[in-house]
């Protein structure tokens, strides 16, 4: 693997990314996968930065205090995730559309908050069970866990998003596959045709969770330390920028849109101040011009046949009625 | 004896509005049989009840002798009672052939290439198109592929809500020759429609629905020879 990656890293290293940019790129990678799945089934859900908070927290305690090691993390944060988003996802996806989205910024919220209070929680109920006051110190609340292991290597990242590019592609072939393509058209026609409308929707909202899970171990065993503050609202619209930026309408798409927007910041150094605004503009344009996002064939094409038409129109700019 | 599809006393409310106030009907095995009625009659609230889209307020829907009241649609299209919705949703981004392995969604085991023949065979202009996408399908084609994507499913009753909607009169007759033909394999069919002419022609037995009770019934020859509907319906 290092064969590979530090030529890359020579070549990338000029234009402002280095390895822990390119491990950030990555692990957005796994975010935006994670919501590419419930778009793809129709469901505009937020919930991604919740399940990554649940899966950092989760993974974070069981390589810091019980000594796991990180595949065995990795697998304890995706399955908390995992199990958290069926009672989370039975109630909320009978919602739809933007109604589906403030439910799930609630549960981010809810999860945030819960992280916050969680040792202040923990020491009252064990205060009243004991009969006498009890300290407890796990997770620190609004500090956050430090000095988390760093265990993350960039090969990891890179083996788990092949090993996802390789399942989504058996996915999209499958009978479930299809299932999800066809609610995200038409639930009642899904319906009709005998789709279990309940049950796709809810796995592929527990395989969304599962995979932001994975990004929040991974996360955790690159920046060292972990807040609470780092998963809230701004993290879940980040998250659907990375969506928006690549476009849905490919696997592909979400994965090329979250390391876009990873990485322009740093590639964008010499700006200065100003790289923030870039983001903006960048994801500001691509909406207006390639509403498919980048990863999307149909939408290069009209904007070509576009700016064609613009070009032979400019000589005579004074024909206005079509 | 037990009917193949048996309704009792069906009520439908859209919030305080009550659609359906009492509908009773039945289908035996093989039989074609036919909702008419004006706009808001409650025709497709009628045929949306029994697939399981809408959930009934009060009333019994048997389907062999199973109560299937208020099921999932999709475990009502499990049991082969299977709708073709009105306005012939097809799934307009995914090609025609996508449309059909959708519709065999159900059949786990069966042959899934087998039916493709079969479907194929029957609408030669949907094998041309296969690939194409299949809201790029004419009006005409657009309800073959949905009636096609229903026959994926091997159904025992098939429920049809206005299957001549928006389509030319010579469309209309190719899709009430496919039912005739699809009546003959021994499927039973139940066919929503406003174009009374048509649905009398094919059906053996009609019911007449208005405002959500069934204010008229007997056998297609009756019912064309009904001085009432002669007036109301057929003009």
């Amino acid at each position: 693997m290092d064969a590979v990656l530090t030529p890359l890293l020579d070549i990338l290293r000029p234009i402002g990314i280095t390895e822990p940019v390119l491990q950030f790129m990555l692990v957005n990678a796994i975010l935006g996968v994670s919501i590419y799945l419930t778009l793809h089934a129709g469901m505009f859900s937020l919930a991604s930065a919740g399940f990554m908070a649940i899966g950092a927290y989760v993974g974070a305690l069981l390589t810091q205090q019980s000594d796991w090691p990180l595949w065995a993390a990795l697998l304890g944060g995706m399955a908390a995730a995992g199990v958290i988003a069926v009672p989370i996802g039975l109630p909320t996806l009978r919602l739809r559309d933007i109604y589906l989205a403030i439910a799930t910024i609630g549960f981010g919220e809810v999860v945030r908050v819960l992280i916050l209070n969680f040792d202040d929680i923990a020491a009252s109920v064990l205060t009243t069970l004991q009969g006498e006051r009890v300290r407890f110190r796990l997770i620190e609340g609004a500090r956050g866990i430090k000095g988390i292991p760093t265990l993350t290597e960039t090969w990891h990242l890179i083996l788990f998003l092949i090993v996802l590019g390789y399942l989504l592609t058996r996915l999209h072939r499958s009978r479930f596959g299809r299932a999800m393509a066809a609610i995200r058209q038409d639930e009642t026609v899904a319906a009709n045709m005998g789709i279990n409308v309940v049950y796709v929707k809810n796995m592929v909202f527990i395989l969304s969770a599962v995979l932001a899970g994975a990004a929040g171990v991974f996360s955790a065993h690159l920046t060292r330390i972990i807040t609470p503050a780092a998963f809230g609202f701004d993290k879940a619209v980040d998250i659907l920028a990375f969506a928006v930026l690549g476009g849905t309408s490919t696997w592909i798409g979400p994965i090329v849109g979250a390391m876009v927007l990873t990485a322009m910041p740093e590639v964008l150094r010499f700006l200065k101040e100003f790289r923030g605004v870039f983001n903006g503009l960048v994801l500001l344009v691509v909406i207006v011009y390639l509403p498919g996002g980048l990863v999307n064939p149909a939408g290069w094409s009209r904007l070509w046949q576009r700016l064609g038409r613009a070009q032979t129109a400019s000589p005579s700019p004074s024909t206005g009625v079509d | 004896m037990t009917h193949q599809l048996d309704i009792q006393d069906l009520h439908v409310s859209y919030g305080s509005i009550r659609a359906l106030r009492g509908v009773t009907f039945h289908i035996d095995e093989g039989q074609t049989v036919s909702l008419i009625g004006a706009n808001g009659a409650g025709k497709s609230t009628t045929l949306n009840a029994v697939s399981g889209l809408l959930k009934p307020v009060g009333g019994r829907i048997r389907f062999r002798g199973q109560d299937i009241t208020g099921w999932r649609a999709d475990r009502v299209s499990a049991l082969g009672l299977v709708q073709v919705p009105e306005g012939r949703q097809i799934i307009a981004t995914m090609t025609v052939h996508e449309n059909l392995i959708i519709g065999a969604h159900l059949q786990r085991t069966a042959n899934t290439e087998t039916l493709l023949d079969q479907i194929y065979g029957r609408f030669p202009r949907l094998s041309e198109r296969h690939n194409q996408r299949a809201g790029l399908l004419s009006g005409g084609e657009q309800q073959m592929l949905a009636v096609g994507r229903a026959l994926m499913m091997q159904p025992d009753l098939l429920m049809l809500d206005e299957p001549s909607m928006g389509l030319s009169p010579m469309l209309v007759n190719e899709v009430f020759d496919l039912l005739r033909d699809i009546k003959g394999q021994g499927i039973s069919i139940l066919v929503v429609e406003q174009n009374a002419r048509k649905a009398l022609q094919i059906a053996d037995y009609a019911y007449v629905l208005e405002r959500g009770v069934i204010a008229r019934e007997g056998s297609a020859a009756q019912l064309r020879e009904d001085p009432h509907i002669l007036a109301a319906y057929l003009g």
